[in-house]
């Protein structure tokens, strides 16, 4: 089997894994590159079906096109779609000149935790992965979070062959990472051989392009003139600054990442 | 093409402040694996907490491993050398984070221990030796780290390298290679040392490429992971463990041992059509039958189909807060099968260290390995760890948590889960059961705490809360016309009834009710009354026949 059929083998053991064991289900689709490979994986898994919801945590703060992306894909393939907001901090006024952390927490971890606990999701799937950040690299493919969505990072169970965390109190629900091994490179060479369609932020336009996307004021474009999957492949190939350099929530502290995803962040 | 080279995963692991970390930063780095941005990041973070720059911080990504210097989860990053890629897995060596190295090395294909050349083999240097053995290691590379320590000196090498060579061999596994090497003073990583001219191993960037998988298994296993219905077709899904199958092959589901055929692969999208599936693919089969299908079936060929039992010896780790104990139940999970699973024996404990089995031990605790007999509460599927690698390792789960990982040594089977096994004698058995009188509502009640199979030369429970047997004895089991001989504690023999003559020794029926007979004469009366084939009126009360007094009580049971 060649590295990319293993890696897609592996998710679709786990996203099954996910839908068997676990009671309800559904996937954070960020509308990046990432999480738009694992809505495809799950199709790949359930033969043509998601047989899950697809969530969006809407910051209100995404670039716009993003959001014409999410709603075309939605209505094309005919899927489920929940978007949450956190109402309550944007009316409040919440944005990143209060601080990129503090607005990361209000809009995205907590409308994350909001959402889960409106919905009663017992798992939620999420595209992250070990080479994204030190954190996402100590991650566990099952990874419980308690009733306030803690992440008891220096306590993780043991993932002995394949045998995931399916035992857990009620409340507590289980972040599925069924992409956790794949590197960046992987996505792109996947995306590139399966030919999955991504968002045009992605492309370079006028130069530049989005390596990682997220909300407008805290994403940055590099400059680049990769207009294809196979243009972006060879050009990662040359590049040695780390993905989310452009994404500046992450460049706050040494430790932005951890100390959010101790809290819940995704 | 790229995309058709090999990614072999190896784990690093060995003694905490050996310095695995250290090796895999230094390797990642010299190697350019590591993006400059992200060491660049990882000087700054250094610098932020006013410590010196340590390669380990290329792996100890956690704020709290950094500041102790101690790494506490496992970290996995990608490598490659012109050979093949590698997904190379840090462990934590320190005792308190040995889950997380097992759940490390669990995953990986091949293995590295790395010992300190100056401090040498350490507690959890053999610890960790022992582990890697249970996960079916037969071959593990050993790196000498800190040879800096000891003056790049020969004979500081090869005392270390005959010390872990010796303990390895006792474990069955081959040491090779043997890496000597400085990680921070970055010699033998990835040209050949000058300062150990003497080394017969290439630097660590080549001798990585000496590592080989274990030989994976043949013959199809494919555990039945769930059924769909979509479209409205029936849908087999799971992953194949080990072999492949095609459309067109028979094959037989077990534990039920049902045959059927596989019509046709599932596949998404709809072209090309799939015809065939190698191991370690996730498919979707649509077979001929139409019976009803079962998570934790496996699927296999006819003639090859594994075991089916319901009493295993295992080699166990245990991980667990609270030690395992004998007749305590937790959850086995076995491939795609869970079923309750009671301790049922617990033969011996194995010294890490010297590696000495202790037997008759009451309890298994943490981080202890030890050989037990479970029994369980269904049969299922399974093969010996030693035949089938995924289909004969299973974790057990206590409460919430994953508690201990075990491998299969051996299975029986039995109707029900206690009794005694010899070929086809299959005997059902209450011998070693205990009597209770509850105090709570004044009934007798009859528990098994410790269900198990014994067959011969196997250790009996002689004694129990409620009952007391002889060291020698024999047993004569009437509803599935058996008998057995206990001689000594153990099961000397176990044969059909017809073949059993009385030879003066005390004896018992399937409950551990003494049968009154002290000649031939007597035990051929009583044995013909209780098979019902006794002349008319021969059959004399229950009570002249059997004694429940001899050898058992009724003790006090139960909460207050």
């Amino acid at each position: 089997m060649s590295h990319l059929e293993a890696l897609e083998a592996q998710s679709v053991y786990v996203l099954r894994e996910a839908f068997r064991s676990l009671g309800k289900l559904g996937l954070l689709w960020s509308i990046g590159k990432d999480s738009t490979v694992l809505l495809w994986l799950s199709r790949k898994a359930f033969y043509g079906h998601c047989p899950f919801p697809l969530i969006h945590v809407d910051t209100g703060y995404k670039i716009p096109e993003m959001i014409a992306y999410r709603d075309r894909v939605t209505r094309e393939m005919g899927l489920e779609l929940i978007v949450y907001q956190n109402s309550a901090a944007l009316q409040a006024g919440m944005g990143p000149e209060k601080g990129r952390l503090a607005c990361c927490k209000a809009l995205k971890t907590d409308a994350l935790a909001a959402m889960t606990k409106a919905y009663g999701f017992e798992g939620l799937i999420v595209g992250v992965r070990r080479d994204e950040e030190g954190s996402r690299s100590k991650e566990r493919v099952f990874s419980e979070r308690d009733r306030d969505d803690s992440w008891d990072y220096a306590n993780q169970p043991p993932e002995l062959w394949g045998q995931f965390k399916t035992d857990f109190p009620k409340g507590h629900h289980i972040r599925v990472h069924p992409i956790l091994d794949w590197t960046e490179m992987d996505i792109w060479r996947y995306i590139e051989k399966e030919n999955i369609p991504v968002s045009d932020l992605y492309f370079s336009r006028g130069g530049e392009r989005y390596r990682s996307l997220g909300c407008a004021p805290c994403a940055g474009t590099i400059v680049s003139e990769a207009r294809t999957a196979s243009e972006i492949v060879l050009e990662l190939a040359r590049v040695s600054a780390p993905e989310r350099a452009t994404r500046a929530q992450d460049q706050e502290d040494a430790y932005a990442l951890e100390k959010l995803r101790k809290d819940g962040y995704m | 093409m790229e995309e058709a080279r090999e990614t072999l995963k190896v784990v690093f692991a060995g003694h905490v402040d050996h310095g695995k970390s250290t090796v895999i930063g230094r390797l990642l780095l010299d190697t350019g694996a590591i993006a400059q941005g992200a060491v660049d990041k990882a000087r700054a973070a250094a610098k932020e907490a006013g410590q010196p720059f340590e390669f380990a911080y290329l792996l100890d990504a956690l704020e709290e491993e950094r500041k102790q210097g101690v790494t506490i989860d496992i970290a996995k990053i990608r490598f490659r050398t012109a050979k093949r890629d590698y997904l190379v897995i840090d462990a934590p060596g320190h005792r308190e984070f040995l889950k997380n190295m097992i759940s490390g090395a669990a995953d990986a294909e091949a293995a590295f221990l790395v010992v300190d050349a100056e401090r040498g083999v350490e507690e959890q240097s053999l610890r960790h030796a022992h582990a890697l053995s249970l996960l079916g290691a037969r071959r593990v590379g050993v790196i000498v780290n800190k040879m800096d320590l000891v003056g790049y000196r020969e004979e500081a090498f090869a005392r270390i390298r005959a010390e872990i060579t010796a303990y390895l061999g006792n474990l069955e596994i081959d040491a090779f290679p043997v890496v000597p090497l400085s990680a921070k003073a970055g010699e033998n990583i990835v040209t050949r040392s000058e300062l150990m001219p003497w080394s017969a191993s290439p630097p660590l960037s080549e001798a990585m490429d000496e590592l080989e998988r274990d030989r994976s298994d043949e013959s199809l296993r494919l555990p039945t992971q769930d059924v769909y219905k979509f479209d409205g077709r029936r849908i087999v899904a799971g992953r194949v463990e080990s072999g492949g199958l095609q459309v067109g092959d028979r094959v037989v589901v077990s534990p039920g041992k049902r045959e059927t055929q596989i019509r046709a692969l599932a596949s998404w999208p709809p072209a090309p059509e799939k015809v065939a599936a190698r191991e370690g693919e996730s498919v979707g089969l649509i077979l001929a039958d139409e019976f009803f299908h079962r998570r934790g079936e496996i699927i296999s060929h006819l003639g090859d189909p594994p075991q089916v039992a319901d009493s295993i010896k295992a080699s166990l780790f245990w991980l667990g807060r609270a030690p395992l104990a004998r007749g305590k139940k937790y959850k086995l999970k076995l491939a795609t099968a869970a079923v309750e699973a009671t301790v049922a024996e617990i033969v011996s404990v194995t010294d890490s260290q010297t590696l000495n089995a202790r037997p008759g031990a009451p309890e298994v605790g943490a981080n202890e390995v030890a050989q037990i007999w479970l029994s369980l509460k269904e049969k299922i599927a399974l093969d010996p760890f030693s035949r089938h690698r995924a289909t004969g390792r299973f974790v057990l789960v206590d409460g919430y948590d994953v508690a201990g990982g075990g491998i299969v040594l051996e299975t029986r089977a039995l109707a029900a889960a206690a009794g005694f096994l010899e070929g086809e004698i299959s005997a059902r058995s209450e011998i070693f059961a205990e009597y209770f009188y509850r105090y709570r509502d004044g009934s007798i009640v009859r528990e098994n705490p410790a269900p198990r199979v014994f067959a011969k030369g196997d250790k009996v429970p002689l004694r129990g809360i409620s009952y007391s047997y002889p060291a020698s004895f024999d047993v004569a089991i009437f509803r599935d016309r058996a008998a057995v001989l206990i001689r000594e504690g153990a099961v000397a023999d176990i044969m059909p009834l017809e073949k059993y003559s009385y030879g003066g020794f005390p004896l018992v029926n399937g409950r551990g009710f003494a049968i009154k007979a002290g000649s031939a004469e007597e035990w051929e009366k009583a044995r013909d009354a209780l098979l019902g084939q006794g002349p008319p009126g021969a059959l004399g009360s229950v009570g002249s026949i059997l004694d429940f007094n001899v050898y058992r009580k009724i003790a006090l049971g139960g909460d207050l």
